[in-house]
């Protein structure tokens, strides 16, 4: 007996609707959070991320709207990112049903709101989510650096330091998403979630790259990720979270089914 | 879902609020599993408590706020009163506040109902485990119990924390969940059930758990 490594589906949020294509055969509405939720629920998801990436300010509370519908529906850990700059950004989405948070850049331009953060509601509710680009040249030691802007703006810090950084400042769980393989369906960076999965104490959700399920398997087997995130391959209807989890199960890696 | 047949329906459950962790949750998660005739009340204020027929007592974040939120809120004897006399529910830091005293935070004096105390884990023997344990464990049920009562045995349930409480009375352990060591994830002492993993972000078994609580009359 021991603790199962979490498949988490991501789901991008803009408005309040499911954008990016979400597509299973028996919902009636594909851009609602709620039968979403359901759905990979049903499919037994671990836990649901939302990632707000609306644009104006003044659209953005319509993420408290969604993530009270899902939440007094679905009862499964859900975490909210996009956009959280301040304690009451935080405090908000808690009371409205979040269970975590996931703090990007504010924790780039502020470090000390991630200790605030967790000082305030506790490490387990915040994660840090780290975006990194491998800047070593081939055959050199590795190497990979923090980039802003969906990967555009580079900010010169390492991305192992800054993961060590974040988990002392009271991070509960570091989000490691490869800029590189972003998109590519070519397998999550597992030199880059390994490195810093082995170099903090708190788990690491691995993220950015999954096109099939052994990548999944590989994020936690070779990665050493405590879960591992992914998008489209769920929301495209090409696997379910179950066969995810069958496979997982089949490479001795511990899962709920 | 199958569920305890006492006749048992409570017209009130109390959600306590001492302003720590997400009640919403908690009392969204009872109202799906509560007969039409029950009411869920979040409050804060002492005389509910008093009044309800059970009391669901939840709790996040770190112990010291914890028990500095309860005396400010002034429901330290509410809560005490409460566990004596019916139902109760304790969830998480609602089960580690109610041991004699918690190692976090250099050490905090707690409520003191159940006789024992919360240690951090100490995970020295066991590389590449991590705190906080956090994710989908399994609760071994080592006690018969009625909230226990159609939830299958090594059931996955949702856990965060980095302390776990050790009771000082073998026999009131209900369940055993193992993070490296092997630890009492949930207290069963008369009235009192209590609970380390969150009920309500445990999908169908922390909601038949919770379903179970609706009908339980504390015995």
């Amino acid at each position: 007996m021991t603790l199962a490594k979490r498949i988490i589906p991501c789901l991008d949020v803009d408005n309040g609707r499911v954008v990016k294509g979400v597509q299973f055969v028996d919902i009636r509405d594909a851009g609602d959070p709620v039968e979403i939720a359901k759905k990979y629920d049903q499919q037994g998801a671990d836990e649901l991320t939302f990632l707000d990436i609306t644009a104006t300010a003044h659209d953005r509370d319509t993420i408290i709207h969604v993530v009270e519908s899902v939440a007094s529906q679905v009862f499964i850990p859900l975490t909210v990112g996009g956009g959280i700059r301040s304690v009451d950004n935080v405090r908000t989405l808690l009371n409205a049903g979040a269970d975590k948070v996931a703090i990007n850049s504010a924790a780039i331009f502020n470090p000390g709101f991630v200790q605030e953060a967790s000082d305030k509601f506790g490490a387990q509710c915040i994660v840090v989510a780290i975006d990194a680009k491998k800047v070593s040249a081939p055959g050199d030691p590795d190497k990979w650096e923090i980039f802003t802007h969906g990967g555009r703006k580079p900010t010169g810090i390492d991305a192992l330091e800054w993961a060590r950084k974040m988990a002392e400042l009271g991070a509960g769980e570091l989000l490691v998403t490869s800029m590189d393989q972003d998109g590519t369906k070519s397998g999550f960076d597992l030199a880059l979630t390994r490195a810093i999965a082995d170099a903090v104490p708190i788990p690491v959700i691995a993220s950015g790259g999954v096109g099939n399920l052994d990548h999944l398997c590989a994020g936690v087997t070779e990665g050493h990720a405590e879960a591992v995130l992914a998008a489209s391959i769920f929301h495209f209807g090409e696997y379910t979270i179950e066969q995810a989890k069958n496979r997982m199960q089949k490479q001795g890696i511990e899962v709920r089914l | 879902m199958k569920e305890v047949e006492t006749g048992v329906n409570h017209k009130t459950v109390c959600v306590v609020d001492y302003g720590m962790g997400n009640l919403n949750s908690v009392a969204k998660a009872a109202q799906t599993v509560a007969p039409s005739q029950t009411r869920i009340e979040i409050t804060h204020d002492p005389a509910r408590i008093d009044q309800a027929d059970a009391v669901i007592f939840p709790g996040q974040g770190a112990a010291r706020a914890c028990m500095q939120a309860l005396t400010e809120a002034g429901l330290h004897q509410a809560i005490l009163k409460a566990s004596n006399e019916k139902p109760f529910l304790g969830i998480c830091m609602g089960l580690q506040v109610l041991m004699g005293h918690s190692e976090e935070n250099a050490g905090v004096d707690c409520l003191n109902r159940l006789p024992g105390n919360t240690h951090r884990f100490d995970l020295t023997p066991y590389p590449g485990l991590k705190l906080p344990h956090m994710g989908w464990n399994r609760i071994h049920q080592t006690l018969e119990h009625p909230l226990w009562h159609g939830i299958e045995q090594d059931a996955w349930f949702y856990f965060v924390h980095s302390y776990y409480v050790r009771p000082e009375a073998a026999d009131t352990i209900a369940g055993q969940t193992t993070h490296g060591q092997t630890f009492c994830s949930a207290i069963a002492q008369d009235n009192i059930f209590a609970i380390q993993a969150h009920p309500e972000k445990s999908a169908d078994s922390g909601l038949h758990l919770l379903k179970n609580f609706m009908h339980w009359s504390g015995t």
